[in-house]
């Protein structure tokens, strides 16, 4: 636990940050003690990456000072953060792909010969060191891409803690990982934390607050509203103080009415994009009026399978069956025009064109039929029209149909995306990660939107890293390992345990 | 309103280039006031002189065209010169070659032939775009150099006057000819016309709505079932069409013939004026009238105020420099909806 | 042994390229001595400019600039090391005039890519078109220098008999080249500024995070490798052309920037790359000698630029560039 009379491993006093109109932090506060596991939690947007990025340097805080063991620092870039013993785990990995785990945890850093040379053998048995001493073992001349996520989470702690830091900061570092992979990291950070360091965590995950932190800190719409020792409460509480009212935790469903077979894929064998194999003799049927939920670590073939069945990857062999015609080897147009409707994971890069307007991403799959375009001349009245309608029923929040779509929060994007694909008269639904990165609101929003699919009869095929959204949503679930469906059942007969067992050596 | 803000940037541009260029200008030995004056009278006093920045100002409108549809789907095409060039080459070749036609059928025929070769010329480089990822400013600017051997080739060799020392195509027939009427150039008639056309589509039809989202964001065009390879080459062919009407016009309609070495430089004359215009098509018409002006009175400054012609190239280089340099861009772009140009991303990917 | 043989066999396509090249120049060399070595020698000579292009280049794209101002940097460069040469009659300072006219471009391009954070290719075609333009304006026709860089012979080797006319016969900037690229592969592959620079290329992030400023690695590098691009200008109107003239580069900045990348922006690669281009050019001269194509002589001029966009769609797609080149970095 804490000791209350050392001073304070990190504390951040009167911090604010606006980036232009947006306040993202507005007069934080925060306190952690040496040797402590503090909790940072709130929802998506409400502040807290933008306080962790403040606190490793890589923005610079409007107001407000930071101290370290009581003296005030001053930190204006990452550099300056490592000086100060700090160090972060990123949500999204800060490593070279195409370097060694030695390379990417030294650089910077590197042990050298003469020369200027990099001395490659020092470096690498200080790595291994490392890793036993922590319990995060790698090998030092893996190539980072080629190893798996739960592994390269460990080349990312290794880089701050290469640098010696006394405060580690992990930003959502269990959004990756199957649930024993997430034990395993919680063990590591208990002996962190025994041995000294302070350790910051961001989540959204209540039942990780619950489960590892001392203290937790709740913030809302760039706001503290509350610290308090997790012992003192609940996740009925904690959800209350993250959202600012009391959240339904689970969508209500009724029972699911499946119908005959909409979409079968058979041996189905895909190569990614270093023609690996991906999905090796890939088979799943899918039902109209069901949710199927595929669970899986990244990496294991969902991204592929997701674009063969779409049309944006070829297959090497096998067949996808839609109403038992074959798609495999059709456009993307053309399965679109199936029945097919697809939310795509990364919904920046694939999903919007950020700088059309808001009405002309709402008929991106559609501009080309009538009424929105005779004869190749576009209709504009038709397409204002439908983009009103989406906009009222999806509730949207923009100012105009007419802004562009970068505008828009991550939650409304979503809501864009998801309104275009449901409003496209379609059999079959793609949801991939559909709520990653988006509020709660938005989140209830658009699990009830999946769940009135499947009871108007669509197919839903939902592809999600949130087990507890797999869970909770789907009527049958599938586990994905290594490009295989290494089992399928209704969800009632799934463990939580026996899932993440199955996603991490595809038995349990 | 929203016209004047976009003018702003172009605007502030070319003022700032002219003040640099003033001052080279006075470094030299020559009086910038008796420079621009004489640069104002040449290109804008009478209407022959008039006429004639008109009729400099076609093959630019056409060579920004090209460029700026090229911009709007996300390729950057430096081949105009090329394009340009064959386009001019074969409009003269079909000039004269064919005898007979009444003029409203040899003319536009010719015309479209050119066309046709500059578009061919455009397509080239779309198609090993779209099928091999070859970064397309390599292999425009490789073109162009290949055009011009070729072009040279072709008139030493084939379509060579017997008995002309000079290497060049023969004089085109008079059914060929776009005429003036009285100081207004038809050619530049016709430019305009391919102006506000393509306006039109790019924001009016499911094509040109194709072309700017693959310019856009091509990883959601293709998501949303647009063939990003096809608009590839598409966009590639139509700027290079363009680029040959541009050239055909030069022939048909002002030098009666092809000459090699004409033409220099339009080819990055086009990039100019497109960033001037915002890659706006409609913007290109005033841009191209700019720096056509500055063409037009080269030697008339050089005359009047003693000033090297060249110093018109050095002030468009800096109309570039300061049209691309983005802080001023982003500081009176905070809120525009629109299309900021970015080709750099798609490089080294296929 | 054995590890031997297998690269040979994994290397067979190029080893046949190679001696197809060779037969074919003796061929073309009318199986004699003289000309032949003189081909290879060309090529050499011709390759020098493109290899230090494409060294340019690379320092630049491995740390994730895209720079297609090599053209420019090489032609202002060319036209300033004349200048400089023809004023004050030293041929070194020409020399250190061009290096530090490349400099001052990189330096630019840098002002314009990483702290404007502006588009990199609009930012190298300024380069282009200003120098370009300016340098159409400067010069003035009729300046001469008195004489090239001089050809030194480094004793001994030089008298071996065509390796020793193609390898140790040649002019300061052509040597230079050559231990350039030596140079350059050891700081890139071996020593902490190489791995940082690469890193910054791959996922510039990932360096900042650890204290790479990744701002001032861009910097460095496009400004070293903009001084490379002013030697290679300095080489062509200092010591291939001895004088200047108007647009002398010609295309070769963009046929370096194919050279970098049949390289697999590797500098060993990158020479080879460059010697086979340099190989082109060093044979159109015999081509004319020969009295092949007479007649047709744009056909062989022709040739650089077809085999430059060959090899672009026959490799670009399958070469990995590094993989942050073209973003603009930023920390906010």
């Amino acid at each position: 636990m804490s000791t209350q009379q050392a001073p304070l491993a990190l504390e951040a006093e009167g911090i604010c940050k606006k980036f232009g109109t947006l306040v993202a932090n507005d007069e934080v506060n925060l306190k952690v003690e040496k040797g402590q596991i503090h909790a940072l939690l709130g929802e998506n947007g409400a502040g807290k990456s933008t306080l962790v990025n403040i606190l490793f340097g890589l923005y610079k805080a409007d107001q407000g000072e930071v101290r370290i063991s009581g003296e005030k620092v001053e930190m204006n870039s990452p550099h300056d953060a490592i000086n100060n013993k700090i160090g972060m785990v990123h949500q999204h990995f800060q490593l070279v792909p195409v370097l060694s785990v030695t390379e990417n945890i030294v650089l910077g850093d590197e042990p050298t010969s003469k020369g200027g040379a990099l001395d490659f053998e020092k470096a690498a048995a200080e790595v291994s060191e490392l890793g036993k001493r922590y319990g995060l073992e790698v090998d030092p001349r893996a190539i980072v891409e080629d190893l798996p996520i739960g592994y390269q989470q460990r080349v990312e702690i290794l880089r701050s803690l290469y640098r010696q830091a006394d405060v580690l900061i992990l930003d959502e570092p269990t959004a990756v990982l199957t649930p024993q992979e997430t034990d395993h990291l919680l063990d590591v950070l208990r002996g962190l934390a025994a041995e000294g360091v302070s350790i910051i965590f961001i989540t959204h995950k209540l039942r990780e607050v619950l489960a590892i932190a001392d203290q937790v800190t709740v913030m809302r719409q760039g706001k503290v509203v509350g610290s308090t020792d997790p012992k003192e409460t609940n996740e009925e509480g904690l959800a209350e103080m993250m959202v600012g009212r009391s959240v339904v935790l689970r969508v209500a469903k009724s029972e699911a009415t499946p119908g005959d077979t909409i979409l079968s894929i058979k041996d189905l064998n895909v190569l990614d994009d270093r023609s690996q194999p991906a999905l090796r003799d890939f088979s799943l049927d899918v039902q109209k009026g069901e949710i199927f939920g595929i669970a899986g670590v990244e990496g294991n073939g969902q991204r592929e399978l997701v674009e063969a069945i779409t049309g944006l990857r070829s297959a090497v062999s096998g067949s996808i069956l839609m109403n038992g015609k074959e798609m495999s080897g059709s456009t993307a147009r053309e399965i679109s025009e199936e029945g097919i409707s697809h939310i795509p994971e990364n919904r920046e890069k694939h999903g919007l064109v950020g700088p059309h307007s808001v009405a002309d991403n709402l008929v991106l799959n559609r501009y080309f039929h009538s009424p929105f375009a005779s004869r190749g001349i576009r209709q504009t009245t038709a397409i204002n029209d439908e983009a009103s309608h989406l906009v009222e029923k999806f509730d949207v929040r923009t100012a105009s149909i007419h802004n562009p779509a970068r505008t828009l929060s991550g939650g409304n994007k979503q809501k864009v995306i998801a309104a275009r694909e449901l409003s496209h008269d379609s059999e079959l639904l793609l949801a991939a990660q559909p709520t990653r990165g988006i509020d709660v609101g938005s989140i209830e929003f658009i699990h009830q939107q999946l769940v009135n699919q499947r009871d108007s009869g669509v197919a839903v095929l939902l592809v999600s890293a949130e087990l507890d959204e797999i869970l909770s949503l789907s009527d049958r679930i599938g586990v994905i390992y290594q490009g295989q469906l290494v089992a399928i059942a209704p969800t009632e007969e799934f463990t939580r345990t026996q899932i993440g067992r199955l996603m991490t050596s595809g038995s349990d | 309103m929203k016209i004047l803000r976009s003018a702003l940037v172009p605007i502030i541009a070319v003022v700032l280039a002219l003040l640099v260029g003033a001052l080279l200008i006075q470094l030299s030995g020559s009086s910038p006031r008796e420079a621009y004056a004489a640069l104002f009278e040449g290109s804008y006093m009478g209407w022959e002189n008039f006429g004639t920045t008109l009729e400099k100002a076609t093959p630019l409108i056409m060579g920004g065209l090209a460029v700026a549809f090229a911009f709007k789907g996300g390729l950057f095409n430096i081949g105009g010169q090329g394009q340009l060039l064959f386009g001019a080459l074969i409009a003269g070749a079909a000039g004269y070659g064919f005898s007979g036609l009444p003029w409203i059928i040899h003319m536009p025929v010719a015309l479209l032939l050119g066309a046709a070769a500059g578009a061919a010329w455009g397509a080239i480089p779309g198609v090993l775009k779209a099928t091999r990822g070859a970064h397309e400013v390599i292999t425009t600017i490789m073109l162009n150099f290949v055009a011009a051997n070729m072009a040279e080739w072709l008139c030493t060799k084939v379509w060579r006057k017997p008995g002309d020392i000079l290497v060049r195509t023969p004089l085109i027939e008079e059914s060929a000819e776009i005429p003036t009427f009285g100081n207004l150039p038809l050619g530049f008639l016709i430019a305009v016309a391919f102006a506000f056309a393509m306006w039109y589509l790019l924001q009016k039809t499911t094509f040109g709505f194709e072309v700017r989202s693959v310019g856009l964001n091509p990883n959601a065009a293709s998501y949303a079932g647009i063939s990003t390879k096809r608009i590839v080459i598409l966009t590639m062919t139509i700027s290079g069409f363009l680029a040959g009407i541009g050239g055909s016009i030069e022939t048909l309609g002002v030098v009666g013939r092809y000459e090699p070495g004409f033409n220099a430089g339009l080819g990055f004359d086009g990039i100019t004026i497109a960033l001037l215009a915002r890659t706006n098509p409609i913007a290109v018409i005033p841009a191209a009238v700019l720096i056509a002006s500055m063409d037009a009175s080269a030697s008339l400054m050089q005359f009047k105020a003693g000033v090297a012609p060249e110093i018109t190239d050095v002030i468009e280089a800096l109309i570039l420099l300061f049209v691309a340099t983005p802080i001023i861009v982003r500081w009176f772009f905070k809120n525009k909806q629109g299309e900021e140009v970015s080709f750099g991303a798609n490089w080294g990917s296929s | 042994m054995n590890s031997l043989l297998q690269r040979i066999i994994r290397l067979r396509w190029w080893i046949l390229t190679f001696l197809g090249i060779i037969a074919f120049t003796i061929f073309a060399g009318d199986f004699r001595l003289d000309p032949t070595t003189a081909i290879f020698a060309a090529t050499l000579r011709h390759s020098t400019p493109l290899v230090l292009g494409a060294l340019c280049g690379m320092l630049c794209e491995r740390s994730g600039v895209i720079n297609i101002g090599i053209e420019g940097q090489m032609l202002m460069s060319a036209f300033v090391g004349f200048s400089v040469t023809s004023t004050t009659s030293s041929l070194y300072l020409g020399v250190a005039a061009g290096l530090a006219c490349g400099m001052l471009m990189g330096a630019a391009l840098g002002g314009l890519t990483v702290s404007l954070q502006g588009d990199q290719i609009i930012a190298g075609t300024v380069l282009n078109i200003a120098a370009l333009g300016l340098t159409s304006f400067l010069y003035t026709p009729g300046e001469t220098i008195h004489s090239k860089t001089p050809r030194i012979d480094i004793g001994p080797l030089a008298d071996i008999p065509v390796i020793g006319t193609i390898f140790f016969s040649n002019q300061p900037l052509t040597y230079f080249s050559l231990l350039l690229v030596g140079i350059i592969w050891y700081a890139l592959f071996k020593t902490t500024w190489g791995l940082r620079t690469r890193a910054i290329g791959e996922h510039p992030s990932a360096a900042e995070t650890v204290g790479v400023s990744v701002a001032k690695m861009r910097y460095l590098n496009l400004i070293i490798g903009g001084g490379i691009a002013g030697l290679a200008g300095a080489y062509l109107s200092l010591e291939a052309v001895g004088s200047f003239e108007r647009n002398m580069t010609n295309g070769k900045g963009f046929v370096a920037l194919a050279v970098m990348i049949f390289g697999r922006w590797n500098p060993v690669g990158a020479w080879g790359a460059a010697l086979l281009f340099g190989y082109t050019n060093a044979i159109q001269t015999q081509f004319q000698f020969r009295g092949w194509l007479t007649g047709h002589p744009q056909f062989i001029g022709m040739i650089p630029f077809i085999v430059t966009i060959v090899v672009l769609a026959g490799f670009v797609g399958k070469a990995r560039a590094p993989a942050a080149i073209g973003q603009p970095y930023t920390r906010e």
